[in-house]
């Protein structure tokens, strides 16, 4: 087989650091909801993404162990984000195009 | 058979090796999990879509209470550091330990299910009914379908954990907990985005 199927997971203690990473960015985004006012939208909604993002890879290339496993699961699930990654673009349309694509 | 080994050949973790040198069982969960992401992008999707259009009815600014909703996205994003300790434990041939993981993990699972029953009554109660506007149809589909994705999820732990006790599961049938755990974590991933962009966006 040419491709590598490295089957080593993290172990416990990084389990668990990921674990406190992720509930440090949860505090951050809901930091970010309480000073919504002083900080605005122009800042609250990227930053929200931002973590969003950052929590999302976490999970997935630590806990479901993308980043270890074979590069064959990476690209079936890839394909699964950049199709609905398609549907929000078309809905992104929508938004900003106005009403005139059909919706 | 010379034929049958290769197809048949065991993987490392339990599973059965494909012609690609990967587990059929671990493939066919991350195709499912692929295909779930369209689902979700979808519904999510129709959630953004029908933000506004309220009807005269609750708004999310005006119906959210984002604290408790913290409270369980915290629960939830915990109960996937339960479920990857009880793949640790299960894959050191920790069976107790594997047994305690697994049961907080549906646990957890159990309290968020609980606390979304809890605030879809609220929502009920004030008004916010499926049929209200298209923002509550497209919210309760959407958060709907995530709650009935975290019940199976709990059902899966159960059955798990009833199968630990009954001897079935050993270190050598690791991959059947890796792929109910990869499971659990998508669903876990799910909430995260539902979490900002149904939640704390609109709202903020």
């Amino acid at each position: 087989m040419a491709e590598q199927d490295d089957h080593s997971h993290p172990t416990v203690g990084q389990y668990v650091e990921i674990g406190i990473i992720l509930a440090v960015l949860t505090s951050l985004e809901v930091a970010l909801y309480v000073f919504r006012e002083p900080l605005g939208r122009a800042v609250t909604t990227p930053a929200l993404l931002f973590l969003t993002a950052v929590k999302f890879l976490l999970v997935v290339l630590w806990f479901m162990h993308l980043r270890f496993d074979h590069r064959l699961f990476r690209r079936v699930f890839f394909v699964g984000v950049a199709l609905a990654t398609v549907v929000f673009g078309i809905v992104g349309a929508n938004f900003y195009l106005g009403p005139g694509l059909g919706f | 058979m010379a034929a049958d080994a290769h197809p048949q050949a065991a993987t490392a973790e339990g599973g059965h090796a494909s012609s690609l040198g990967v587990s059929n069982e671990k493939m066919g969960m991350w195709a499912l999990i692929g295909s779930e992401c369209l689902f979700f992008g979808a519904l999510i999707s129709t959630y953004l879509i029908y933000l506004n259009r309220t009807n005269d009815g609750p708004t999310a600014t005006g119906i959210f209470d984002i604290p408790f909703t913290s409270v369980s996205t915290f629960i939830l994003l915990m109960s996937s550091v339960s479920m990857v300790l009880a793949l640790a434990a299960v894959q050191g041939d920790d069976l107790r330990q594997f047994r305690v993981w697994t049961i907080a993990t549906a646990l957890l699972g159990a309290t968020f299910l609980a606390g979304q029953f809890y605030e879809f009554t609220l929502f009920v109660a004030e008004g916010m009914k499926l049929e209200t506007s298209p923002f509550t149809a497209s919210f309760f589909v959407l958060t709907g379908f995530h709650g009935l994705h975290v019940a199976i999820g709990i059902l899966m732990l159960v059955s798990l954990w009833a199968a630990s006790m009954g001897g079935r599961i050993t270190s050598g049938k690791a991959e059947v907990v890796e792929n109910v755990g990869l499971y659990w974590h998508f669903v876990d991933i799910v909430w995260i985005l539902i979490f900002t962009v149904v939640y704390l966006i609109p709202v903020g």
